[in-house]
Formats: C-alpha cells, sequence, structure tokens
C-alpha cells in the first residue's frame, strides 16, 4: 500500500443552478481541480464519479463516461459509483484504494447531484431510494421521517431539546455565510427554525438540508509524486466504511449510527488519532439530528452530550473543534452525489489555510464523516498536510 | 410512494396478516420475513410466524410533508413499534383519540393504506391502534 495525497480540490457553487445541467457542473469542478493539481486532462489514468440518482434527477444513467468525454480524459476506465448520500464519500474511498494499491497514479474523484430540475415531490420520491423501499417508503415514511423517529427517541432517552438540535441550523448557516460556495448566505436563529413549517414532527423545514445543484471533484496521487504536482499536498491518513441494516426500525438502537462508530473507530486505529486530536471536521447534517449523532457516534461526546455541547458553542468556527466549517449540507447545500467530495474539498482547503474568512487557526488534522440513507452507509475520512 | 401493484401482491401475507419469520436456532423473530438470521447466517432455520401485532409505542413522528402518494392522507402519524413478541416494526398510528406517547400500547389493525394508488387498486395493511 502506498500514501496517497490530494493534489486538486475544485468546487462548484451549491445551490440553484438554472443555467447549468449536469455535465456544465462537472465541468466547472472538473477543470478547476484539473488547474489546482497542474495536470492536463491526458494526465488523469482513471476517473471515480459518485452521484445518487440521475436516473430520476435527469433521466441520464452511465454518467462516469459521459464526465470523462467531456472533461478530455480520453477512453480511460470511468466508473460510477452509488450509495445514497455516501455516493461522494464512498467514490473517494474508491479513488484512494485505486492509487494505494498501486494500480493508477492520477486518479479523478468526482462527485456531483443535479436535483432542481424536478419537482420537490418527485425529489423527494427519487432521495426515498435511499430507505427501504418496501417496508419504508411506501408505508407513507418520507426521510425527514426516519430523523424524525430517531430525533424523538434521542430527545426521550437524552433530554436532547428542540431549541438544541435548531442549533445545529444556526452555526452552519453562519459558517456558511462565510463561503463563497454556498447555497445560504442568510444568517438565522433559533426562533426562525423553532418558527418554520412541520414537516416531520420535531422536524421542521430549516431542521433540514435543502435540494441543491452542484458538483465536486478531487485529484488524488500518491504521495511520493504529490510534490511534483502540488506545493501542498493533503495527505489522506485513514480511510474507513461500515454498513448498517437499510431499514431503520431493524438497528440495535435508533439514537446511533452503527456504522459511523465503526468506520471512525477504524479511521482512528488507521490515522492513529484519536478523537480529541481531530482540529477541523465536515459531518453529515442532513438534518440537525444527524450532526447530534454524528458528534457523539464519531467519539467527540459521550451519548447525549453532544446536543448541548453544539448549543453552547463548543463546535463553532474555531471552537474546541470546528464542525462544518463549509455551512455544512444544511447552509452550504446538499447535491447528495457531491457532498462527500465537498466535504473533502472543504478540509483541503483548511489545511493548506485558504479558507478565507472560516479558515480555522492551526488547522493541522481534518476529517470527514459522510452517511447513506438513515445510516445503511458511513464512510470516514482523515486528513493531514503532506509536506 | 407510488409501488408496482405486483410488488405489493407478493408480500401480502406479510402485509395482511403481520407474517413474519423466527429463526429456531437463536429464536429471534423477523418481521418483514428475512432469508438469512442475522445471528446464525447460512446455519438459520427460519419457520414462519404470525405475529399478533399487541407492542408498544417505541417513537414516533407526525408526517406533515407527505410524498406524492400520500399527499391526500396528511397529517398522519407513523410509529416505531416494538412488537411483544420481538420485532421492531414501522407504520401508521391510528388516530383514535388517544394520546400518542412513547411507552403507549398498540394493538394490530387492518385498514385502508392509500387513497390513491396505481391504477386505482385500493391497497389494504397492517396499521397499529393506541389502546
Amino acid at each position: 500500500m502506498r500514501d496517497v495525497a490530494i493534489i486538486g480540490a475544485g468546487l462548484t457553487k451549491f445551490g440553484e443552478r438554472w443555467n447549468k445541467g449536469m455535465r456544465d457542473l462537472m465541468e466547472e469542478a472538473g477543470l478547476a481541480a484539473l488547474e489546482d493539481a497542474n495536470i492536463s486532462s491526458r494526465d488523469v489514468e482513471m476517473l471515480f464519479g459518485g452521484t445518487m440518482a440521475p436516473g430520476s434527477f435527469n433521466e441520464q444513467e452511465h454518467t462516469a463516461p459521459m464526465i470523462a468525454d467531456q472533461l478530455g480524459f480520453h477512453n480511460i476506465p470511468a466508473v460510477r459509483i452509488e450509495n445514497a448520500c455516501a455516493s461522494g464519500g464512498s467514490a473517494l474511498r474508491q479513488g484512494y484504494i485505486t492509487v494505494a494499491s498501486g494500480i493508477h497514479d492520477i486518479v479523478v474523484v468526482g462527485g456531483v447531484e443535479k436535483m432542481t430540475d424536478i419537482t420537490s415531490s418527485e425529489a423527494t420520491t427519487a432521495l426515498g431510494g435511499a430507505g427501504d423501499q418496501e417496508w419504508e417508503l411506501a408505508q407513507g415514511i418520507t426521510f425527514p421521517g426516519l430523523y424524525a423517529l430517531m430525533a424523538r427517541r434521542h430527545m426521550y432517552e437524552y433530554g436532547t431539546t428542540e431549541e438544541q438540535l435548531a442549533s445545529v441550523a444556526v452555526k452552519n448557516h453562519e459558517n456558511a455565510s462565510k463561503n463563497e460556495f454556498a447555497q445560504f448566505k442568510n444568517r438565522i436563529t433559533i426562533e426562525d427554525v423553532m418558527r418554520s413549517k412541520r414537516i416531520a414532527d420535531p422536524i421542521k423545514l430549516l431542521d433540514c438540508s435543502p435540494i441543491s445543484d452542484g458538483a465536486a471533484v478531487i485529484v488524488l496521487a500518491p504521495l511520493e509524486k504529490a510534490r511534483k504536482y502540488n506545493d501542498a499536498p493533503i495527505k489522506i491518513v485513514a480511510s474507513a466504511q461500515a454498513s448498517d441494516t437499510l431499514r431503520l426500525a431493524d438497528r440495535e438502537k435508533v439514537t446511533e449510527l452503527k456504522a459511523t462508530q465503526l468506520a471512525a473507530q477504524n479511521a482512528y486505529r488507521q490515522a492513529k488519532v484519536s478523537a480529541s486530536d481531530i482540529d477541523i471536521l465536515e459531518v453529515h447534517d442532513c438534518f440537525t439530528i444527524a450532526e447530534v449523532l454524528a458528534m457523539e457516534d464519531l467519539g467527540f461526546y459521550q451519548k447525549g452530550k453532544a446536543a448541548k455541547a453544539i448549543a453552547d458553542g463548543e463546535t463553532a468556527l474555531n471552537g474546541k473543534v470546528s464542525v462544518n466549517t463549509s455551512g455544512g449540507l444544511k447552509g452550504c447545500g446538499h447535491p447528495v452525489g457531491a457532498t462527500g467530495v465537498k466535504q473533502a474539498v472543504e478540509i483541503t482547503w483548511q489545511l493548506r489555510g485558504d479558507a478565507k474568512t472560516r479558515q480555522v487557526d492551526g488547522a493541522e488534522i481534518g476529517m470527514t464523516h459522510n452517511v447513506g440513507g438513515s445510516g445503511a452507509t458511513a464512510v470516514v475520512h482523515i486528513f493531514e498536510r503532506g509536506d | 410512494m407510488d409501488v408496482a401493484p405486483a410488488s405489493l401482491w407478493r408480500k401480502i401475507n406479510a402485509r395482511y396478516n403481520l407474517v413474519g419469520n423466527v429463526c429456531e436456532n437463536c429464536n429471534t423473530g423477523y418481521f418483514p420475513p428475512r432469508v438469512v438470521c442475522k445471528n446464525c447466517g447460512r446455519k438459520s432455520k427460519l419457520v414462519e410466524k404470525k405475529f399478533c401485532g399487541n407492542g408498544e409505542i417505541f417513537s414516533f413522528t407526525k408526517i406533515t410533508a407527505p410524498p406524492e402518494a400520500f399527499k391526500d392522507d396528511a397529517p398522519y402519524m407513523i410509529g416505531l413499534i416494538k412488537l411483544d413478541e420481538g420485532p421492531m416494526v414501522e407504520g401508521h398510528i391510528i388516530d383514535n383519540g388517544t394520546e400518542v406517547k412513547i411507552g403507549g400500547r398498540v394493538k394490530l389493525a387492518f385498514r385502508r393504506m392509500q387513497t390513491e394508488a396505481r391504477e386505482d387498486l385500493i391497497h389494504y395493511q397492517y396499521k397499529f391502534e393506541p389502546v
């Protein structure tokens, strides 16, 4: 196994990008990443493209060769990776494995979702495919509904409050307001969240991540060759993934994501670090309760303690640990296939010191956490500067 | 979700009668039924079992933003129901005026599922009624 580094990162602005299709978004992020890595299209040896449901959103399958063609990666092997909302993180892990194994040197990992060409209720249906179609979605259970079942039980067992959950959205909008790529630039208050429309009690509209368009691209290379392309390569020091039952009701507990716990434990072993060593963290806050669960399951807080800590500001920008500096899924936006790759782009910029007004002081070790569905997939990566 | 009629028909025994299965090796019950026991893998000995449907509300939510296929039914209550006989089941909680709360008891009911469904078929299946 060889050490693997990120030598290029590119991102589109997330949001309602009416004048851009799926290919346009991938071109925008892809060209930015190639330029950042200082390589030409001809240098790329393989492409992994993370996308969840282009068939439902755009009636387009077979997206990996399409993207390879659009970016001028002539005739290279190109594979689409689908793991629901963890498609991007899963694609990054496949790219990591490919470079680490020695099969290829320069590998591009892309993530994209073009979600706004269909109505919100059609998008809700498409996203529903991340759960159990027969036994959850066909019962009238929505995705917010599944997280609402987790939130209600967490509130019952640990005394977590709706206001504490709301504080996750407030923090992530605050961070997003400093990110030029974010979908939302507006700051919100606890009262705004509490007053927003109820979706699946206790989850309200402003507890939910939005429907977004966007793409993110990372270029990987063996660390030993990385300096040739980039003065500040970012080393991937851990890449871990775990799965769990597709159906929420089949889990041992609904107040934790076991897949997150297992992936995190594996990642900490690989990187030889613990949660207390992590300076910056991008977690999968598809709903506010998801960030609370993540902070507990990744080992930053004991079960039942994260919500209060977040409400107290411990995870704000330059807090005890800076969480979702990009604005997270809630503030930056959640084009599902792009999210896991965007998390790695944000960590890359932070570790290089390029995160502008949202730069975390002295950030040395970063982590990403990407979840699929209600927790059936979790992918965790840890990063350090490689120079 | 606007499900194909054939896929609902395939599961009719489970959906009409709450029939799952239980592994005779480790006595773990499953609903919906599984082909392989989570504990015993290839050595599992699964036999059909009809669950009586009595249980307790483990968690619940009121869906006010429904999927397209349930738009005429909202708002409705969804519960995670811990059956007395083991498995946890996700399903509708009927509004009979009883307060829905964690720990509340429920019993099995048989009800119409969606107001509008593909090919105008009317679907029925299990729901849970507070007692």
